[in-house]
């Protein structure tokens, strides 16, 4: 797989502006929009682009509230991990689950109406999923900066 | 806020996979007409529901094999410290994500880099001299998955 500089420069505009239309991105990009549209199509075939992906705004549709879950699991339990993610996925209210080597073993990134909501949620999806040591949370109050950007 | 038929939450679900689809792709999908599609996309939007496009890519295939969340906690409090760290830590390029938060930390952070000699670079000459940081604690992402939260299924809310 090669990618040259100006597949590099299309990636860092298209990353840094997702919503660019394609006439927009090659002006940015300094290129014709048929060697826009050629090198996007390539890099999607590559798998370089995995996706484009619409993004929800949960706030608008009255989840008020956003809560990062930081899980260490209980492992001396050699299946703690597949059954602690297994259950994770069934609770409708986790929009995000990562996994980490360091202290922290899972994160649960968890949306809830209100703190009423949330408390139903951790008390009864969210203490109730096996294998938990320790749980952590920390409660977001901002996003003061959210990019795909790379430094390409 | 606006009221979500079943429709349109089939509708937030497949854009939230493919944010490309056509308002005829989806119409043909869950049996409307191009326009009528073309509305229920177009009020979404104009609820703020539907807040633009994400481009996921391949990282490691971009140069980039290491992605870090850090929890930051800083040593000294109040608007001017926490406006100093922000401007500063914003203009991070390899900084992602910043979220000030309530908790154990002030911030999280997710910052990727080459691999864990750029990141451990990237740590000691970026993060650890930002106005006002104190401690730090970094976890290495190995897998992250986005799941398609509470749309439904019949079975939810």
């Amino acid at each position: 797989m090669q990618i040259d500089d100006t597949d590099r420069r299309l990636l860092r505009h298209l990353l840094a502006e997702p919503d660019l239309a394609t006439p927009d991105l090659a002006a940015r990009a300094g290129v014709t929009q048929a060697t826009c549209w050629r090198r996007l199509e390539r890099l999607s075939e590559q798998g370089v682009i995995a996706a484009r992906q619409a993004v929800i705004d949960w706030r608008a549709l009255g989840y008020e509230v956003e809560v990062s879950l930081r899980f260490t699991l209980d492992k001396t339990n050699p299946r703690a991990f597949d059954e602690f993610l297994a259950a994770a996925r069934e609770v409708p209210e986790v929009i995000g689950i990562e996994t980490f080597l360091g202290r922290v073993d899972v994160r649960l990134n968890v949306i809830a109406r209100d703190m009423g909501h949330y408390q139903q949620i951790y008390r009864e999806r969210i203490l109730t999923l096996p294998h938990i040591a320790d749980i952590e949370a920390l409660m977001l109050i901002a996003t003061i900066k959210e990019s795909a950007g790379l430094p390409l | 806020m606006i009221d979500l038929d079943d429709l349109d939450r089939a509708f937030l679900r497949d854009l939230a996979q493919e944010g490309t689809l056509s308002a005829g792709e989806l119409g043909r999908r869950h049996g409307l007409s191009q326009p009528a599609a073309w509305r229920r996309v177009k009020r979404l939007t104009e609820a703020g529901i539907l807040a633009g496009q994400r481009v996921l890519v391949d990282r490691a295939a971009l140069g980039f094999g290491v992605t870090v969340f850090l929890g930051v906690k800083l040593a000294t409090k109040g608007r001017v410290s926490l406006e100093d760290f922000e401007r500063a830590v914003t203009a991070i390029p390899e900084v992602q994500v910043v979220q000030h938060v309530l908790g154990l930390f002030d911030y999280r952070l997710r910052v990727v880099a080459r691999d864990i000699a750029d990141f451990e670079r990237v740590l000691r000459r970026r993060i650890m001299t930002l106005p006002g940081v104190g401690q730090v604690e970094a976890n290495v992402l190995l897998t992250e998955e986005a799941r398609p939260g509470p749309l439904g299924g019949a079975s939810q809310d």
